[in-house]
């Protein structure tokens, strides 16, 4: 075994370890670490990847942004417990061994038909070339996702923002 | 090593997403589903970039990262109206449009 198959699999069973958790866990900040756990992992293995790059931004705007603004929601909204729902006798004894079979048979298909390919070497300075592309090739959609996250900023702002009359309404309740 | 190894951990992934997506009641948790969803599919562009030698698979990951903030920011907007409006975060509940 090779140091880095060493280190694949550790990060692989943390990753999978995580995703599991986030959906077992009932409280929703448990699962938000899980997750946080899950992108931290997967910055390790895009490092192992040597994509320097996307593992730091993985960190910062992944576990550093969103994840942030995921657990501020759960805080705010004291999203408790998730409520037991009974789930119907077809879901448990058919459809969660369907879901596993699926995920074997998706994992163990991907892996065949992709068995062939390997690593090719990383030229040196391969962030110095990725910006290189984003800047020239993929100059326009760079700008278009500044519009983009523009368009999100007021979205959220017009949706979150308090409609008129509302806290009246809740007083007089 | 080869890169089916990253591939099938990647399945993997986008499986358990599928999974949380399907069986959490939960809104918020079922956003989690689906950037994890998103989380595998990146480690997919990842992996094909460096079996190819080609770097436009990180820059396309670079353009998910950026997409998945912006929808986060709206989608948990939208939690946020839902909850004020239901007093519930349980997806059972929110059934409006349902005939």
């Amino acid at each position: 075994m090779t140091p880095q198959l060493v280190i694949f699999l550790i990060l692989a069973a943390i990753t999978v370890a995580g995703a599991v958790s986030v959906i077992l866990q009932r409280e929703p900040i448990h699962s938000a670490i899980s997750l946080i756990t899950v992108m931290i992992a997967l910055a390790g293995l895009f490092l192992l990847l040597e994509s320097e790059f996307i593992a730091a931004v993985q960190i910062i705007v992944y576990a550093g942004a969103i994840m942030v603004l995921f657990v501020f929601v759960i805080m705010l909204l004291n999203a408790g417990a998730e409520e037991r729902t009974n789930m119907s006798s077809m879901a448990r004894y058919v459809g969660v061994p369907l879901a596993i079979f699926l995920l074997i048979e998706l994992a163990y298909q991907v892996g065949a038909a992709t068995s062939s390919m390997t690593a090719q070497p990383v030229a040196e300075g391969a962030t110095r070339a990725l910006s290189m592309l984003l800047f020239q090739d993929f100059v326009f959609p760079f700008e278009l996702t500044s519009i983009l996250i523009l368009i999100a900023i007021l979205g959220a702002l017009v949706l979150a923002q308090r409609s008129e009359g509302a806290p009246a309404q809740r007083a007089q309740q | 090593m080869p890169i089916s190894y990253y591939l099938a951990l990647s399945a993997v992934l986008f499986g358990l997403g599928v999974i949380g997506f399907v069986f959490k009641r939960n809104i918020i948790t079922i956003f989690m589903s689906i950037e994890l969803m998103l989380n595998a599919v990146n480690l997919a562009f990842i992996a094909f970039a460096r079996a190819l030698g080609q770097l436009q698979g990180q820059v396309f990951v670079f353009f998910v990262i950026v997409v998945a903030a912006a929808e986060a920011a709206v989608g948990l907007a939208i939690v946020i109206v839902i909850a004020r409006n239901r007093q519930s975060l349980n997806v059972e509940r929110i059934n409006l449009l349902k005939l």
